[in-house]
């Protein structure tokens, strides 16, 4: 039987595509995938520091949790890096790959540093906050309706085109930060309105991360019933599954695209205002510090969900800050925690394969019937 | 003038070289319909992979006079290989066999790899328990940038032409094998035929996924030269982290500029190294204004990627199945 023709060519198993899978069984597929990445990078910081494993992870809950100002400063990071997923969602959902939110996150911040310096002590302080709020979204949002515009209209590739977006405000950033140094030609902007502090954002409570964490708290709620019960949000998804359909159905895509950009942008505008006016006070082109690119991923590893978003992007954050504390503990290099979050990152991108497809092993079963 | 322009060229195409390595690398792996956003990772990868190689070879070898120049030459260079080969491996199992998103995984790989580079840049010595101070291959370095013996007599011709490391050459040896290659060869043919359409290639009898991981990994190691380039080359062998910088980007615009033929990229490569440095050349300017003058190789990128979607040439287009993963029984 073991020589039959049918059997000897049939491969020991191959690939068929899953149906929808229940949800509880696809997260705990990616929970896996996270256990073990977390094994495999506990044994590549064993093998850099021989160091006890389980010493290295409470290590790192320690890094990202073990003080209040741990706790604070995870938070706002996780604000922030959260606001700018939030923002690329849309777009991504649509299928447009907007891989500038760095650049645009820097529009935003770039015009609000404008303000700041040049209406900083022209203004009460409650108009130069709206002033601030409305010239960072436009920013935001004019740097991402550039491609938008090209996309809907010529098709031209977003993705190359964001990306080169992001080098020409870098630019732009380095340019004006030499026009408004302090001291003059160094290149550094340094504290704005130290003294007057004009265009701050106000303190809560004595915290100043907390505002930040409470406008993103509440962007994320909105941009989930936008994206779930909206007529827009469901414009978006179908524009995202078949654009050819959507023109079917009659959906306008060249004008669901520039809005939903318009959208995508503005809520980066908005990061980019509680970067600079919120917590840094100035800017820098390493201002969005690439979370323009990280926001990718968090977006992408919570499948679009706005409240998923939050558990990836503190899962990111978390192991940033906690890998950051293994290699100042251990005497290594900084960019350590880059090494970790990539790992982690390949797993559970590798994991979606098994959520999405199975493997069908060779039957033994067909011998014995025939 | 003329004294300028002589010494403005070679210093164009140096900072050029790093560029068309990335370039043609990437060019090969969009071919088979694989955008790699991991080429500025893998960059840095195939750099530090050389110096770390180049490094332990010089410590084992000891002085100056102990090292054999083939030798530190290969070592350095199979190094280098090996470690944008396993970049470009991990990429292609990710999207290649497990079907992922091509964007996604790409911008891993280059959080990945730049994390990599300045990681063992930074903590190379410590590691080894080295007891130099620096990770500097002043040695390997001089082996690599040998250049031709008669150059130095040949005046401005020698200069232009000829002042350069072996690399160099190689790079542009490499953009011209690979576009003969693309454009008259049956290999090149299939490879295209996978870029455009996988199903009809794979109609046709061509192992798609066989084409795709040779591209994309082929590709990863070209790219990875352009990182040891720099370093042991242009950066006369000193390791400083993230001094590389963001050439890997610009390497995947150039792809644009290129509109997907090495051959341009060669020529494109020299512009956008002049681009990069041509705030250098121009008298009378300001700190600020040289800011400005450094974004025009990325204007430049956005223009060419205006005109070619708006001309709608044919043979200008990226390929068809770019940035989609391909799976046999969905069609």
């Amino acid at each position: 039987m073991k020589n039959n023709k049918a059997t000897a060519h049939e491969p020991l198993f191959h690939i068929a595509k899953r149906d929808a899978v229940v949800w509880w069984k696809a997260w705990l597929i990616r929970l896996l995938a996270l256990l073990a990445a977390l094994i495999f990078a506990g044994v590549v910081t064993f093998f850099l520091t021989k160091e006890n494993p389980l010493q290295i992870y409470a290590t790192m809950f320690d890094g990202a949790l073990g003080t209040a100002r741990r706790r604070w400063s995870l938070g706002q990071n996780l604000a922030m890096l959260l606001c700018i997923s939030l923002a690329v969602t849309p777009a991504f959902k649509m299928r447009f790959w907007n891989i500038g939110a760095e650049g645009q996150v820097l529009a935003g911040g770039l015009a609000t540093t404008a303000c700041m310096i040049l209406l900083g002590d022209k203004l009460p302080s409650s108009v130069l906050l709206l002033v601030m709020v409305v010239t960072s979204i436009l920013a935001g949002a004019i740097w991402a309706l550039i491609p938008a515009f090209f996309k809907a209209h010529w098709n031209t590739n977003e993705t190359l085109f964001t990306l080169m977006m992001n080098y020409i405000i870098m630019q732009l950033v380095s340019f004006f930060a030499y026009i408004w140094s302090v001291p003059k030609g160094s290149g550094q902007i340094g504290v704005i309105n130290r003294s007057t502090q004009a265009g701050w954002l106000p303190k809560i409570g004595g915290q100043s991360y907390l505002l930040n964490i409470i406008i993103v708290a509440i962007l994320t709620i909105l941009m989930y019933i936008y994206l779930k019960y909206s007529k827009h949000g469901y414009e978006i998804s179908v524009v995202g599954e078949s654009e050819n359909t959507a023109r079917y159905i009659g959906i306008n895509v060249k004008k669901v695209i520039l809005r939903t950009l318009f959208l995508s942008g503005a809520v980066c505008g908005v990061a980019g205002l509680l970067l600079v006016a919120g917590t840094d006070h100035t800017i820098t082109r390493d201002t969005a510090g690439g979370r323009g690119f990280t926001a990718i991923l968090v977006s992408w590893l919570a499948k679009f969900n706005p409240l998923f978003m939050v558990v990836t992007s503190f899962l990111i954050v978390f192991l940033q800050k906690g890998a950051t504390q293994i290699s100042t503990k251990f005497g290594l290099n900084d960019s350590f925690s880059d090494i970790i979050t990539g790992i982690i990152i390949f797993f559970i991108i590798g994991s979606e394969f098994f959520i999405q497809y199975t493997l069908k092993f060779r039957s033994f079963k067909k011998e014995a019937n025939a | 003038m003329f004294s300028t322009l002589i010494a403005f060229l070679p210093r164009a195409v140096a900072q050029g070289i790093p560029l068309l390595y990335g370039s043609t690398g990437e060019i090969l792996t969009e071919k088979s319909g694989h955008l790699n956003l991991g080429i500025p990772g893998i960059m840095y990868v195939g750099g530090i992979s050389g110096v770390i190689g180049a490094f332990l070879y010089e410590r084992a070898a000891g002085t100056a006079e102990v090292i054999v120049p083939a030798l530190a030459i290969l070592i350095t260079l199979l190094s280098s290989l090996l470690g944008s080969l396993l970049m470009g491996l991990i990429y292609c199992f990710l999207t290649v066999t497990l079907r992922a998103n091509q964007n996604v995984s790409g911008l891993a790989l280059t959080t990945f790899g730049i994390g990599f580079g300045n990681f063992f840049g930074g903590s190379l010595i410590k590691i080894t328990n080295s007891d130099v101070p620096s990770i500097t291959l002043t040695n390997t370095s001089n082996i690599f940038r040998t250049p031709l013996p008669f150059a130095s007599k040949l005046g401005w011709f020698g200069e232009v032409f000829l002042s350069y490391g072996f690399l160099a050459y190689l790079a542009i040896a490499i953009a011209i094998v690979a576009a003969i290659v693309l454009k008259k060869t049956r290999v090149g043919l299939h490879l295209r035929a996978v870029g455009e359409n996988p199903a009809t290639a794979d109609a046709a009898g061509i192992n798609v996924n066989r084409y795709k991981y040779v591209s994309t990994c082929l590709g990863s190691m070209i790219a990875g030269l352009g990182g040891l380039y720099y370093v042991i080359d242009y950066a006369n062998g000193v390791w400083s982290n993230n001094a590389f910088g963001d050439r890997g980007w610009l390497a995947i615009a150039l792809v644009i500029f290129a509109v997907w033929k090495p051959g341009f990229a060669v020529l494109g490569s020299i512009l956008f190294g002049g681009l990069y440095i041509v705030h250098n050349y121009i008298p009378g300017l300001t700190f600020a204004t040289q800011e400005l003058f450094k974004m025009s190789p990325y204007v430049v990128t956005i223009l060419v990627l205006i005109i070619i979607s708006m001309r709608r040439r044919r043979e200008n287009q990226p390929p068809a199945h770019l940035g989609l993963s391909y799976f046999r029984e969905e069609r």
